[in-house]
């Protein structure tokens, strides 16, 4: 059972790493325009969520996620 | 209603112009045009002398940007070949190779590569792009996973978006990132690991003898795109995957004629018992036309020489290191700490200066290839140096010359 609560919070502060912008991070938040991450910062990220959910992010998916909040639902629906 | 659609542009709603998304291209060409320096993406090689030494502006220049590492363009034996084809079966087949463009050049041309790397299946594209995306999208479907260094050439990445299997990348030639990922596979899924020998854009080479026998742990099939390594590394210029010992673990080797060959076209390699089956299947060899004669023969030929042409690979190492260590010396930044292949990259701090001292090569009487994003890796513009085996050792000290007075030049050094 995974608590979407814990997702957020644990995804929050992965986010914070690499939010160099200081950008104020919602649900709302988009990775690649109000963040401005590029392709590296993408894998990089991608990669620490994946280690930190012990799960696999895969392209197709990415492609899909264009929000915070979308990837916390993601992330709860694969962690289960 | 005229049909012209010239008496609509009053009623229909305005839609943007489709070309609006090139726009910061446009801009940032035009920025850097502007400043005068020669188009580094428009150059005409008015007259090939050489392979190694081309007209261009009027000048003689040094190539070192070319890829023709064994240096086959201008082999007498080659050429013979190609004219004789070119006499004897016409200039183009005109047709796919599944109807009537197989000739015996292209069986030929197959049976020189089955030798060159001692496997049993070999299947000639039209080019080395068409080989990536043809087999790629073909053999990953739906319900597999492709798992591939992130790094990877486009062709690569086409191949993946061109098919629909599930697209899994991971860090450069990071094997404990490789490993995370094949561990959380779904065991029951199909799955195909791909890597290149070098990685084109820095030169680097691939740590496939501990990559490839992981991919088989996991159960997972492998390619290896060995494009910039088939004809010089290696003891029998197989690639990576010799030189690493691992080659009996591939399932399936990519590479080009484009490239140590000196011609165009595409190929794969492998052992798999049920092989064939692919040229029934892969889009990119059914639905396109095959090869012309004059290309397959002088492909060949080719072939069969480079299979046996150890000195020049010893030629082609010498030079490589030769240029890794000078250019070292002179205070640029490589892409790699020693030579890995005959790819040398050196780093330059942003496309401007990249530019600029790209055009001050050019007027020293030196072509080497501008790399920038989005094909090189972290956002990075490259001088990219590729050596040949028929560079002299008057030609690479030239070559050192000349990076010393533009990069004094235009400040690099």
């Amino acid at each position: 059972m995974t608590d979407r609560a814990d997702v957020k919070t644990r995804l929050f502060g992965l986010i914070d790493q690499y939010n160099k912008k200081g950008v104020e991070v919602g649900e709302e938040t988009r990775f690649a325009q109000d963040l401005e991450w590029d392709s590296l910062t993408v894998l990089d990220f991608v990669a620490e969520v994946e280690d930190e959910f012990d799960i696999l992010i895969t392209m197709n998916q990415q492609a899909e996620i264009e929000k915070v909040g979308q990837l916390i639902d993601a992330v709860v629906e694969m962690a289960e | 209603m005229s049909g012209t659609g010239a008496n609509l542009a009053g009623t229909a709603p305005a839609s943007p112009d489709l070309f609006d998304k090139f726009q910061p291209l446009i801009d940032q060409r035009e920025a850097l045009l502007s400043t005068g320096i020669t188009d580094p993406f428009n150059l005409v090689m008015e007259e090939v002398i050489s392979p190694t030494v081309a007209i261009c502006n009027g000048r003689e220049t040094i190539l070192l940007g070319t890829y023709n590492y064994m240096g086959m363009t201008f082999d007498p034996d080659v050429i013979a070949a190609g004219k004789q084809a070119l006499e004897e079966f016409g200039s183009g087949t005109t047709g796919s190779r599944v109807l009537n463009g197989t000739y015996a050049g292209h069986r030929d041309v197959e049976a020189a590569l089955r030798e060159f790397f001692d496997m049993s299946g070999a299947m000639v594209f039209s080019t080395g792009y068409l080989a990536n995306t043809g087999i790629i999208s073909t053999i990953a479907g739906k319900d597999d996973y492709i798992i591939l260094d992130v790094d990877s050439h486009a062709s690569i990445f086409d191949g993946c978006a061109m098919g629909n299997a599930q697209v899994v990348p991971f860090r450069h030639n990071d094997i404990e990132a490789l490993e995370k990922r094949l561990k959380r596979l779904p065991k029951e899924a199909g799955k195909l690991v791909i890597l290149e020998g070098v990685y084109s854009m820095l030169g680097d080479v691939a740590p496939l003898d501990k990559m490839v026998p992981l991919a088989k742990q996991y159960g997972a099939m492998v390619l290896v795109d060995e494009a910039h390594s088939m004809g010089f590394i290696g003891d029998h210029g197989r690639g990576v995957c010799e030189a690493q010992g691992v080659i009996d673990d591939v399932d399936f080797i990519i590479g080009t004629f484009s490239k140590s060959v000196g011609t165009v076209g595409g190929y794969c390699v492998s052992n798999h018992p049920k092989f064939e089956i692919l040229r029934l299947v892969s889009r990119g060899y059914v639905f396109t036309a095959s090869l012309p004669p004059s290309v397959v023969a002088t492909a060949a030929t080719s072939i069969r020489k480079i299979m046996t042409a150890k000195d020049k690979r010893e030629h082609l190492w010498k030079n490589s290191r030769r240029l890794h260590k000078g250019l070292t010396d002179l205070g640029f930044i490589l892409g790699t700490k020693e030579p890995q292949s005959a790819i040398i990259s050196v780093i330059m701090p942003d496309l401007e200066r990249g530019a600029m001292m790209w055009e001050a090569l050019l007027h020293e009487g030196l072509y080497v290839n501008l790399a920038r994003p989005p094909a090189t890796p972290a956002g990075m513009t490259l001088l990219r140096c590729s050596l040949c085996a028929r560079h002299s050792d008057e030609q690479v000290g030239d070559i050192l010359g000349m990076f010393e007075r533009a990069g004094r030049k235009t400040g690099c050094i």
